[in-house]
C-alpha cells in the first residue's frame, strides 16, 4: 500500500516536473521528454489495437524459450565443471570471464550465424544467461554442509544416491536463486537481442518509438519491461524460494 | 573380534607431529568402548579414520578382517552435530539410510517406528527438523543410526553440544537402549564421567604422544548411577591416571 502510494507520488512529480519544464519555461523539447499523461494515452492506443499485447507475448514466449535452454546448459555445465577437478580449476575461470560479458557483445555473432531471426534472439538470451546458472550451480553445490555428504556416506550412499537423494535436495534453496538470477540475466539478454532485430517483441516495439520519434511510446515499453521483469520474480520465483525456505525453517 | 586397529598413524601434512601414533585396538562384539581426551588429542581423527572418512598414513583398520578403505554403512557415524537432513522429517530422516540399502518400504516403516519408540519420538515423527529441540535431534539421529543396523556404531561427541541436563538424560537413555540393543558402540567424548557412566573400557588418548596412555575397564554393574559411591571412586582414581591426557 505505502509503495503504491509512493508510486502515485513519483508519477506526479514527473507530470509536474514535465509541465514546469516543457509547458511552462520550455526548456526542454517535447519530442524529447515523456509525459505520463502521453504514455498512458499510448499504453491506451497500443492496447486497443493489440499490439502491446502481441509484444510483450513474443518477448515473453522468446524469453522463456531461450531461458528454458539456458537453465538446461547451465546445469550441465554447472555439474561438469564440480565434478571435475580439471574442469573446475581450468574451465570455470574462462567461465566466469564469458559471464562478465555483456550480453549484448554476443549481438554481432549471432546475426552473422543465424541472421535477423529469432534464433538469433535466443542465441544471445542462451549465451547471456547460461553461464551465470552454471557459477551458480558449482557455487549451490559446494555450499552445501559437509555434514551432510558425510553422513549419507556412513550410511552407504552411492555416487548416485548422493546426487539425487543429497545434493540436488541440500543445493535447491541456493539453486533457486541462481535461477531467479539467470532469470533476470536472460530477460535483459532478450531485450539486446530484440532491439538489434525486426522480430515483433518489445525491444522492436521500443526502438519503433525511436524511429517515429515517439518518446512516450519508448518509455511505455520500458515500463513495461521493467514490470514484467518483477512479476515473474515475484510471483514465480520469489514464491517457490520462499516455500522451500519455510519448509526448513529458514524464513 | 569385529573391530581390530592395528599399529595406526595419522600425520597431517601441516602438522609437525603425528595426531594419532601406534594405535591399537580391538572391540568385540556386543562391546561399548569410550575414547576420552581433550580437545585435539586425536580422538575425533581416529573416529573418522575408522569411519573411512580418513584415510591412515600408517597401520590399518580391520572389520570383521576386511580392510577398511572408504566410508560404509556398517560403520554408522552418530555426529555432534545431527547431520540430519532438513528437507526430511523426523520419520524420513530415520528412513533414509533403509531407503538407500533398499530395504522394502513397510520394512522401513515398521523398523523407523521401533526405534522411534524406543527413542520416545513416536508422536514426533512427522515434525519438520525445524520444529524440535536439540535433544529430539540428536534422538533422531540416534534412531537413525540404531537402523543402519551397523556392525559398530561410531558416535563423535553426539551430546556435547547439548545443555548439560539433556545430555545426562541422553545419556541416561543410551545406557538403556544399549542394555537392549547391545549393539557394539565406539563412542568418542571429552567427558571423563561420560565415559565412565557409558563404557565397558575407557580408552584414555595422550595429546602429547598422540599415543593411548591407558586402557581401563569398568567393572560397575548397569544400569549406572553417577552418584553411587563406587562410580565416584572409580571416576575420581580415572580422572587422577588421565590427568594430563585427559580433562
Amino acid at each position: 500500500m505505502g509503495m503504491i502510494i509512493f508510486l502515485v507520488i513519483l508519477i506526479l512529480a514527473w507530470q509536474g516536473v514535465y509541465w514546469l519544464g516543457v509547458d511552462l519555461l520550455e526548456l526542454w523539447k517535447p519530442y524529447a521528454v515523456p509525459e505520463p499523461a502521453g504514455v498512458a494515452k499510448r499504453f491506451v492506443e497500443l492496447c486497443s489495437d493489440g499490439t502491446l499485447f502481441q509484444a510483450t507475448f513474443n518477448s515473453l514466449m522468446r524469453g522463456i524459450a531461450g531461458y528454458v535452454v539456458a537453465v538446461i546448459i547451465g546445469i550441465l555445465v554447472g555439474l561438469l565443471i564440480n565434478h571435475f577437478n580439471y574442469l573446475q580449476k581450468n574451465f570455470k575461470p574462462v567461465v566466469l570471464g564469458i559471464q562478465t560479458l555483456p550480453s549484448v557483445c554476443w549481438v554481432p555473432f549471432s546475426i552473422l550465424w543465424f541472421g535477423l531471426s529469432t534464433n538469433a534472439i535466443l542465441f544471445v538470451v542462451i549465451m547471456g544467461s547460461a553461464f551465470s546458472i552454471a557459477i551458480s550451480v558449482d557455487n549451490a553445490i559446494k555450499n552445501i554442509q559437509p555434514i551432510y555428504t558425510k553422513a549419507a556416506l556412513t550410511m552407504g550412499a552411492t555416487k548416485k544416491q548422493m546426487y539425487i537423494n543429497v545434493i540436488f535436495p541440500a543445493c535447491l534453496p541456493e539453486f533457486i536463486s541462481g535461477l531467479k538470477q539467470g532469470w533476470s540475466f536472460a530477460w535483459r539478454a532478450l531485450m539486446a537481442g530484440e532491439v538489434m532485430t525486426t522480430s515483433i517483441g518489445l525491444g522492436q516495439t521500443l526502438i519503433m518509438g525511436r524511429d517515429l520519434a515517439d518518446i512516450n511510446q519508448v518509455m511505455l515499453v520500458m515500463v513495461v519491461i521493467v514490470a514484467v521483469g518483477i512479476i515473474i520474480d515475484k510471483c514465480i520465483f520469489s514464491v517457490i524460494e520462499k516455500r522451500i525456505l519455510k519448509k526448513r525453517g529458514l524464513a | 573380534m569385529p573391530l581390530v586397529i592395528q599399529g595406526l598413524n595419522k600425520h597431517f601434512d601441516n602438522s609437525d607431529k603425528a595426531t594419532l601414533n601406534e594405535i591399537d585396538l580391538e572391540i568385540e562384539s556386543g562391546e561399548f568402548v569410550c575414547i576420552v581426551g581433550a580437545s585435539g588429542c586425536g580422538k575425533s581423527t581416529l573416529l573418522n579414520l575408522v569411519a573411512g572418512l580418513e584415510k591412515p598414513t600408517g597401520g590399518k583398520i580391520l572389520l570383521d578382517g576386511k580392510e577398511v578403505t572408504g566410508p560404509g554403512a556398517d560403520r554408522t557415524v552418530m555426529f555432534q552435530e545431527h547431520g540430519l537432513f532438513p528437507w526430511l522429517n523426523v520419520i524420513e530422516n530415520v528412513k533414509f539410510g533403509m531407503k538407500l540399502a533398499g530395504v522394502p518400504k513397510d520394512e522401513q516403516e515398521q523398523k523407523a517406528m521401533h526405534y522411534l519408540k524406543m527413542v520416545h519420538l513416536e508422536d514426533y515423527k512427522d515434525y519438520p527438523i525445524h520444529q524440535i529441540s536439540g535433544g529430539m535431534r540428536q534422538r533422531t539421529a540416534l534412531a537413525r543410526a540404531l537402523t543402519m543396523d551397523s556392525k559398530v556404531l561410531l558416535m563423535d561427541e553426539p551430546f556435547s553440544a547439548l545443555d548439560k541436563q539433556t545430555s545426562n538424560r541422553l545419556r541416561e537413555e543410551l545406557q538403556r537402549i544399549w542394555m537392549e540393543t547391545k549393539k557394539t558402540i565406539l563412542f568418542i567424548t571429552h567427558s571423563v564421567e561420560e565415559a565412565v557412566y557409558l563404557g565397558d573400557r575407557v580408552v584414555a588418548l595422550s595429546p602429547d604422544t598422540g599415543r593411548i596412555a591407558s586402557i581401563i575397564s569398568i567393572d560397575i554393574e548397569r544400569p549406572r548411577h553417577v552418584y553411587s559411591p563406587e562410580f565416584v571412586e572409580l571416576r575420581h582414581k580415572i580422572m587422577e591416571q588421565v590427568r594430563g591426557e585427559a580433562v
